[in-house]
């Protein structure tokens, strides 16, 4: 009960804080000069004309209106939903990979104290590479491969750069997860004469599902902005970070546009995250805390 | 209860056992030294002789820091003997870790928080291979034994301190080993409730027939369970004396043995073996 209150109180706090920043929007754009502030000649708040900052009903009035002028063209909400389960698609790929590898590189680093050593510092340098330059290496290395009937496809370098991502997360989540059972649990194993195996499968593994699920869901976040980042720098069309950057070119006639896939992208972190949540309900046993006699 | 034997301390091997099956526990010149930081050693333990026989209830007294737990810990071989010789049913340590000669129980309860009481106890089990069916009478079993019909499904944050530690003896007994290793077991107890699992410690004791190593700082828990009380002193850690704790006939284990006159003597032997160990001199402390 209060799990569940909790959760509704975050969602109470999560919904003010963006008619908070709702209300700053139409505030400063009805009370800011129209020419913008600028401090030393630098700008630091946008100007409020309509082309810079347009309403936000005339973004919603706009993104139900069709998406150009051709025949049949579809409605903008519908074009948004459209490329963003698209990006969801390739970045639920993303995270799949991603998160497989994770675990086994943690399963990896448990098992073997000289891989932490060895391992930890390439993940976490791995992290600091750019994604800009990360990008046409591996579209250029995804080029070269064709095996058979298969045949590396843009969308796939797009999954492995949101994987590179999510990985990351993860291993550092289920290594503190895997190495977190008490003395007196890993004692009663060897007291059963149990291997390694058999205890990572009885106690490690289950010990780290709390450690595990926030890991997962920051995983699916960081592929979600990976896919995003992915797209544009891989010239992936289809989905919503491609969106957005076609949207936004269409800028000064059209201003109100590109508004609607950035909600789109807000969005789909939101349910990537909520899908998480949701592997998370099918676990919830694992969730209890020992209580000391 | 008649009279009460207090041996001297070291070679006080007694209680032998018959020729014709091993001792549950022969340690014979045992020490431990641990090696911490800086080339510093503590000897926690040295020249430890004691015999248990098959069936016996021995609990080990002392102050803490005494070395009591790493004695328990030598027998279940979560720790190697530096010196001496540890035989448990007649093998190594080791090996009578892999046969699983022993059950263990600690001071906190250690059960899984994410298993049933039932779960928990089918734990070792499970881990060895036993068929669905037969993990389920044997769990059913033994949660009657303790009396916990009523919480097979429950889990263990949903069960009190002396509940947790009731399924952890269940969980101890599971694979009815004839050795039971406890450590603490009741310390973190309220009096009551110890006296209680006290109590039923002595009825699944004589159901199960198992010799039993109890570790313990209370001397009346000690003389209350035991056919012998070892009493240690630390720093290193020995045996300084063995108090017989012999029931008289027609007197058993019951409430009643708590106001029983043999049963203070008893209490008055422990109590005089543990302070009339040797002194360690001001200033030499070896840690
Ligand atoms: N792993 C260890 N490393 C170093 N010293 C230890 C270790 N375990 C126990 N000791 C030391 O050995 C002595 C005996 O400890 P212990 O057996 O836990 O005592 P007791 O259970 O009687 O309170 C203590 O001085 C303790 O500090
Ligand atoms: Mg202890």
């Amino acid at each position: 009960m209060t799990r569940a209150g909790g959760r509704s109180y975050a969602v109470l706090w999560g919904l003010i804080g963006v008619i908070i920043l709702l209300a700053l929007w139409e505030g400063y754009k009805a009370l800011g000069p129209s020419s913008g502030v600028e401090l030393f000649g630098q700008g630091i708040l946008p100007k409020t004309d309509d082309r810079s900052m347009p309403h936000l009903w005339a973004m919603v009035q706009r993104a139900a209106e069709p998406v150009n002028s051709s025949a049949g063209s579809p409605p903008v909400w519908l074009a948004v939903i459209g490329a963003a389960l698209n990006s969801l698609g390739v970045a639920a790929v993303g995270w799949a990979v991603g998160s497989v590898i994770g675990l086994l590189l943690a399963i990896l680093m448990q098992r073997l104290r000289v891989a932490e050593r060895a391992v930890l510092p390439w993940l976490i340098l791995s992290q600091t590479v750019p994604l800009i330059a990360l990008a046409p290496l591996i579209v250029a290395w995804g080029g070269k491969i064709q095996i058979g009937a298969f045949s590396w496809d843009r969308w796939m370098s797009v999954a492995v750069i949101a994987a590179y991502l999510a990985f990351f997360p993860v291993a550092v989540g289920a290594l503190r997860g895997l190495q977190s059972p008490d003395t007196i649990h890993l004692e009663l194993m060897r007291s059963y004469d149990a291997g390694w195996f058999k205890t990572l499968v009885r106690l490690r593994l289950p010990a780290s599902v709390p450690y595990l699920l926030p890991a997962l869901r920051l995983g699916a976040a960081s592929a979600i902005v990976g896919t995003v980042v992915a797209e544009v720098s891989t010239g992936y069309k289809g989905g919503i970070g491609r969106m957005i950057v076609e949207f936004a070119q269409s800028g000064t006639s059209d201003p109100a546009k590109a508004y609607a896939p950035i909600a789109g992208a807000v969005v789909l972190g939101l349910v990537a995250a909520g899908l998480v949540a949701l592997l998370g309900l099918g676990l919830k046993r694992f969730n209890r805390q020992e209580v000391s006699s | 209860m008649t009279e009460t034997n207090v041996h001297p301390a070291a070679g006080g091997a007694s209680a032998g056992g018959s020729a014709l099956a091993p001792a549950a526990i022969s340690i014979t010149n045992a020490g431990k030294v641990f090696a911490v930081a800086k080339g510093a050693e503590v000897r926690a333990l040295e020249n430890i002789d004691l015999t248990v026989s098959p069936g016996e209830f021995v609990s080990l007294i002392g102050p803490s820091g005494c070395g009591k737990s790493t004695l328990l810990r030598l027998i279940a071989d979560l720790d190697e003997a530096s010196s001496g010789e540890v035989l448990v049913f007649g093998k190594s340590a080791r090996q009578a870790r892999i046969d699983q000669e022993y059950g263990i129980a600690f001071q906190s309860a250690g059960l899984l928080p994410w298993r049933s009481v039932q779960a928990n106890i089918e734990l070792p089990l499970e881990l060895h291979g036993v068929g669905k069916a037969e993990r389920t009478t044997r769990a059913e079993e033994l949660i009657e034994l303790v009396g916990l019909t009523d919480f097979r499904s429950r889990f263990p944050d949903q069960l009190s301190g002396g509940m947790q530690q009731r399924v952890a003896i269940a969980r101890a007994l599971a694979e009815r080993p004839k050795l039971l290793l406890m450590d603490e077991p009741f310390g973190a107890l309220d009096e009551m409730t110890r006296e209680r699992m006290q109590q039923e410690l002595v009825r699944i004791c004589a159901e199960t027939g198992a010799a039993v190593v109890f570790v313990t700082h209370s001397i009346p828990e000690a003389v209350f369970l035991s056919d012998r009380v070892v009493v240690m002193s630390p720093r290193p850690g020995r045996i300084v004396g063995i108090v017989d704790v012999p029931l008289g006939p027609g007197t058993s284990r019951t409430e009643a043995l708590r106001e029983n006159p043999g049963f203070f003597t008893a209490v008055t032997a422990v109590r005089e073996a543990l302070h009339g160990s040797p002194a360690v001199p001001a200033g030499a402390d070896l840690r």
